[in-house]
């Protein structure tokens, strides 16, 4: 076996698992509770983006419409918990399943799609999940539904009183997302969505399963997603179409990818770690009453990384070589 | 429902699906020039808006009047973003569409926060301009004026740029370059000329029917938004890069919301229009009148 890869993805893991050990101490001595959110907020960002870039970066299918398995994660668990009673743990796993069955029959007809076509369809059919919430009034239309909180309990998921609990789920979250990426990266399915990527044509001329690449790599980042928003749904404990579902989360969850670097084991995680505090800082230090200073902000942002680091920021870290695959080097040093 | 009903709703539907194909043709040049899409798309047509407005509200310039400025202005601005921001994007070597709809969609949020800051978050409104508010009874049908003047200029519009795309020297250099830029540039033709004067041209377009829009639409800083999708969705049926596959799917994307806003409820109106993108896009994946 090739050792520079295996030797890279073994420190990869020991790298992941310093850094979640790190973390998992830092909230015992911040206890300032905004820090604390802000924390939560970038795991969480940090995951859902990851498990974007599962489809988006690794399988190069860029879907705008991942808001969808968002809020129908965060649906499920908040209308079983309020209608029938349960226990959103149940809640999670139901929407996770819920979403990998949808994202499979969108992606029967989606994935015949190319480009643009692709984008557009995936924004469009969000739209359209968006709509349906809106005008669905057992699942209480626009107004959203709230979650009935009755103090601290980790059989309910809830905790009004502290961010501690939501603080070690998102990182697990996080940990779930990163390890799922890490895994698949080097089995038959992680090389498979790299070879649909490069060149669908030729991959499938080589016998891979173009088709079923896809739908894999789509129901494996929408169930992930989906545990996002059903963990977002309690974190917030109130939700309406527009907060879980908007356009602008399909958005959010592909933004710290591509900053960080698209297709890439570290990029999403490390995209959030700068964007989400960068975010929430300019809200509220310089975003009050809706100034718009905060979009300049962020915008600038986009456009600046995106043409001076279309790699992405992760391309900064001189450890970091380009992935390379055992095949590739096998064929080097066949040479 | 009675068949009065129905024709006029039709009627109107047409008028605004003529006004949709306005709007969506100047992204519909511009992928076909050179393979982008300009996600500012709906930030552009708002600031068209905005500027209709101000030349009303400081100068009483009704906005039949001020069209041909706003659409001008509208030229310079496609251009000069296209020298500041396209142009480099277009050069990334890895992630090359990636960059594209990222740079535009960065953009789009910047031109969003600008109209916020500077304009605030108020909703504006064009009162007592020439055309506001006036309908007019064509065959028993009554027909709102500025949807119907929109839908005049629009039918000129896209006449307009059928004889420049054929007929004009810059215009066979834009075909030229859409058709093979390589090797325009052998024979010594600017490149990117042609695409600073084809996002000029881009939004031109979208600066007229900004100029209408204002009319009879409130001009806030999200108002793009809601019309880019729209857009998006004309230019993709029509299939991408097809100039008069723009102007056709506008007119179904008219018909068809007028024809959901029929069946279901309001709010459901934009529902219809997806989901016959979606089914067109199913049976033709390059739209209907996109090469294969």
């Amino acid at each position: 076996m090739d050792s520079a890869f295996t030797e890279r993805r073994r420190r990869d893991l020991i790298v992941a698992i310093a850094l979640a050990a790190i973390a998992a101490v830092v909230p015992l001595f911040v206890k300032n509770v905004y820090v604390q959110n802000v924390m939560v907020l970038t795991l969480m960002w940090g995951a859902l983006s990851q498990s974007w870039n599962i489809l988006s970066g690794y399988c190069g299918q860029i879907s705008l419409g991942h808001a969808l398995y968002f809020g129908i994660g965060a649906y499920t668990t908040v209308l079983l918990f309020t209608k029938f009673g349960v226990l959103p743990w149940f809640g999670m796993l139901g929407g996770g399943v819920i979403s990998a069955a949808i994202a499979m029959a969108l992606g029967y007809p989606c994935f015949r799609l190319r480009g643009h076509y692709f984008v557009i369809a995936t924004i469009v059919i969000a739209e359209i999940g968006l709509l349906l919430f809106h005008n669905w009034d057992w699942a209480g239309a626009a107004m959203g539904i709230e979650v009935p909180v009755r103090g601290d309990s980790w059989l309910k998921f809830q905790f009004p009183r502290s961010k501690l609990p939501y603080f070690y789920f998102a990182l697990a979250l996080a940990c779930v997302a990163w390890f799922v990426t890490w895994w698949l990266e080097n089995s038959k399915w992680g090389f498979w969505w790299r070879a649909v990527k490069d060149n669908p044509d030729a991959a499938e001329s080589l016998g891979v399963v173009v088709f079923n690449s896809k739908m894999g790599a789509a129901a494996v980042s929408a169930f992930l997603v989906a545990v996002g928003g059903s963990f977002y749904a309690q974190f917030v404990s109130y939700i309406d179409p527009e907060s879980v579902m908007g356009f602008q989360f399909s958005l959010l969850m592909a933004l710290p990818a591509v900053l960080g670097g698209i297709g890439t084991l570290w990029g999403p995680l490390l995209g959030a770690v700068i964007l989400i505090p960068l975010t929430e800082l300019t809200r509220s230090y310089v975003g009050g009453s809706g100034r718009g200073v905060d979009l300049i902000v962020y915008g600038g942002l986009i456009i600046a990384i995106s043409l001076a680091r279309p790699q992405g920021l992760i391309g900064l870290f001189a450890f970091k070589r380009p992935v390379r695959s055992p095949a590739l080097e096998r064929k080097e040093a066949v040479q | 429902m009675t068949a009065e009903a129905i024709i006029q709703s039709l009627a109107s539907g047409l008028l605004m699906g003529l006004l949709y194909g306005l709007i969506a043709v100047g992204l519909a040049l511009i992928f076909g020039l050179m393979d982008v899409v300009n996600f500012a798309h709906g930030e552009f047509l708002m600031i068209a808006m905005y500027a209709t407005f101000f030349l009303f509200a400081f100068f009483a310039i009704d906005p039949l009047l001020s069209m041909p400025l706003v659409a001008a202005a509208l030229f310079v601005f496609g251009a000069v973003i296209y020298l500041l921001i396209v142009r480099f994007a277009m050069r990334a070597k890895a992630n090359a569409g990636m960059v594209q709809i990222f740079s535009t969609f960065g953009l789009a949020i910047v031109m969003r926060g600008l109209a916020q800051y500077f304009f605030t978050p108020d909703y504006r409104s064009v009162t007592n301009s020439w055309l506001g508010g006036k309908t007019v009874s064509v065959a028993g049908i009554f027909l709102p004026v500025p949807q119907l003047v929109g839908a005049l200029v629009a039918i000129a519009a896209f006449g307009g740029l059928y004889l420049f795309i054929n007929r004009t020297d810059f215009g066979r250099a834009l075909e030229a370059t859409r058709e093979d830029a390589g090797a325009v540039a052998l024979v010594g033709i600017d490149q990117n000329k042609v695409f600073a004067l084809g996002w000029g041209l881009g939004a031109a377009l979208v600066g007229l029917a900004g100029a209408i829009m204002a009319i009879f639409f409130y001009t806030y800083p999200d108002v793009g938004a809601s019309f880019a999708l729209i857009a998006y969705v004309t230019v993709a049926l029509g299939g991408f890069g097809s100039v008069f596959g723009a102007f056709a799917g506008g007119i179904i994307v008219g018909l068809v919301e007028a024809s959901t806003a029929m069946l279901l409820p309001p709010s459901l109106k934009s529902v219809g229009i997806y989901a016959v993108y979606l089914l067109v896009v199913f049976v033709r994946p390059r739209g209907l009148f996109g090469s294969m």
